[in-house]
């Protein structure tokens, strides 16, 4: 008997293995912190109240340096996407063609996201057929926690 | 009234190595060979060099160029930022440090093993701090991820397109077929080869994409009135400019109120302002080209048509020699060479001295551009 076979319930490979982690500076630490407790904020100047991002030190509009992190609901629409296609790093080789896509979010229309529109939060990337994607399309945010890093929004379709 | 750029100073030597995925020389090595080779064609001596300027990506350092090939004292030296958006700014950086006094004999250069070397994007593991956070754990990884979103919501919101990117990418290769020094001067490019092509990036196909290429070129800035005594006919620096657009985010321009008006916009306002010319007195145009869709972005951005008409302009063989604006008369980034653009200068030049090898007729005036997408800069030369 060979003792060197994986046992045949071993669970699939993880999708996630090995794709890139975020790595947080500074400003953009709170982001992270709050997508760990499943929300998406976005920061926010506390004087004249415009969004901004990615998160920075100082308001462009008023040049306050305070700011707070404003809750968003989490849905928007896709702006815009592409399915990339190798040469790639091995962990999204794996998962060619995928989907990378922008979504605007519906509060703060000039917020764009860049993310990943999937069945499930923890799917693959390419589990959404790509002919379902469209420019327009309503989408809402769910939290995915990356093996060995931070948790990171994902995106999947109002109208799945 | 202080000193002004317009004509103040001229191109009067270019140079270059042989284009190739693969050379067997270094980048140094390259370097010196085309320096030497644009000061030969000017018929100065390397030891009246002092001024140099070159890329902040450039990895052949002045110290040593200046060394190698004999410069005296040299008194002014720069480097621009954001890869392909530095190339006319180099020769920007000289004409102004020599139409204020500061030097008199320029040489801006690019070296580069592109061909040779890894992907620049496939050194992201380390470390992603800010911006890349944002956008490369969701596997945006290259630039023709990121310039693929524009690409795709520019052909939403205006109506482009793939025949649009083809017309690009199929005049760049016409040209080339006619340019002996091209990579792909004996790669014909059909509209089939082009629609069955395997995707890079959705809706980006290998014929978006520019070249991976080895070379290294160079050029050669005087005054003008030291221009007249040289070997080959002065091409005179009319304009130059550099565009950083406010609230601008090089490459993944998506958090701008507008992403669809990239640095072309700005660089283009400050170019024009500073010229005596207008974009319906441009004979032949360099635009940086390192995807397709940076055509019909850039067409727009330097006031070559309207809004969202620049996937339409280049419709009816309006970017053939013939046509309204002849393209990228070497072949550029997508057929002649990769070399962060440096290529479109030295083909503005030779299309203004009359020798470029898909000649347009009487050419006296000639925009080159550098990369739309990040931080850019341009140049309004003429004969
Ligand atoms: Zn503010």
């Amino acid at each position: 008997m060979n003792t060197s076979l994986p046992p045949a319930t071993d669970t699939p490979p993880d999708p996630s293995a090995d794709l890139l982690l975020p790595v947080p500076d500074d400003d953009g630490a709170p982001f992270w912190e709050y997508a760990a407790r499943g929300e998406l904020r976005v920061q926010t100047c506390s004087d004249c109240d415009e969004p901004r991002f990615p998160p920075r030190p100082c308001c462009p509009h008023c040049q306050s340096f305070a700011a707070h992190w404003q809750r968003m609901s989490g849905r928007g629409r896709i702006w815009s996407y592409v399915l990339p296609h190798p040469p790639l790093l091995p962990a999204y080789a794996a998962q060619a063609p995928y989907n990378a896509i922008i979504v605007e979010l519906t509060e703060a229309p000039r917020i764009r996201l860049v993310g990943n529109l999937v069945a499930a939060p923890d799917a693959a990337l390419n589990s959404v057929d790509p002919a379902r994607l469209r420019i327009g399309a309503p989408v809402k945010a769910v939290f995915h926690a990356l093996p060995g890093g931070p948790t990171v929004p994902r995106w999947v379709l109002e109208r799945p | 009234m202080g000193a002004t750029l317009k004509d103040a100073t001229a191109i009067v030597g270019i140079g270059q190595t042989s284009f190739a995925k693969r050379l067997p020389e270094s980048e140094k090595r390259l370097a010196c060979r085309a320096i030497v080779a644009a000061l030969d064609d000017a018929g100065i001596a390397p030891s009246e060099v002092d001024a140099f300027a070159s890329y902040t990506m450039e990895e052949t350092d002045e110290v040593e160029i200046a060394k190698s090939i004999g410069a005296g004292d040299v008194t002014h030296f720069s480097k621009v930022g954001y890869g392909g958006g530095g190339s006319c700014a180099t020769v920007a950086h000289l004409a102004a440090a020599i139409a204020t006094g500061q030097a008199s004999v320029g040489v801006a250069w690019r070296s580069r093993k592109r061909g040779s070397g890894p992907r620049p994007w496939t050194n992201t593991r380390v470390q992603l701090p800010t911006p890349a956070q944002w956008t490369r754990p969701f596997g945006l990884l290259r630039p023709a991820d990121e310039i693929g979103m524009l690409a795709r919501r520019y052909m939403h919101e205006y109506g482009a397109t793939r025949d649009h990117f083809f017309n690009v990418a199929l005049a760049c290769r016409n040209r080339a077929n006619q340019n002996p020094a091209a990579m792909m001067y004996d790669r014909p490019l059909t509209r089939e080869m082009y629609m069955t092509a395997r995707w890079i990036s959705e809706p980006l196909c290998l014929f978006d994409n520019c070249l991976e290429t080895d070379g290294a070129l160079a050029c050669v800035v005087v005054a003008a009135g030291r221009a007249r005594d040289c070997r080959r006919r002065p091409v005179y620096v009319h304009a130059a400019a550099q565009g950083l657009p406010a609230q601008h985010h090089g490459m993944v321009n998506y958090w701008n109120d507008d992403p669809l008006t990239g640095p072309a916009w700005t660089a283009a306002r400050h170019l024009w302002k500073g010229a005596d010319l207008g974009p319906q007195d441009i004979d032949v145009a360099q635009i940086y080209d390192a995807f397709t869709p940076l055509i019909p972005l850039s067409l727009e951005g330097y006031g070559f048509c309207g809004r969202g008409e620049g996937a339409a302009f280049t419709e009816g063989g309006a970017l053939e020699i013939g046509g309204r604006l002849p393209l990228n008369t070497g072949g550029g980034g997508l057929s002649e060479a990769y070399v962060h653009g440096f290529n479109l200068i030295t083909e503005g030049v030779r299309q203004l001295r009359g020798t470029s090898t898909a000649q347009v007729p009487d050419a006296a005036t000639c925009l080159v551009t550098a990369g739309e997408g990040v931080p850019t800069s341009a140049l309004l030369l003429r004969s």
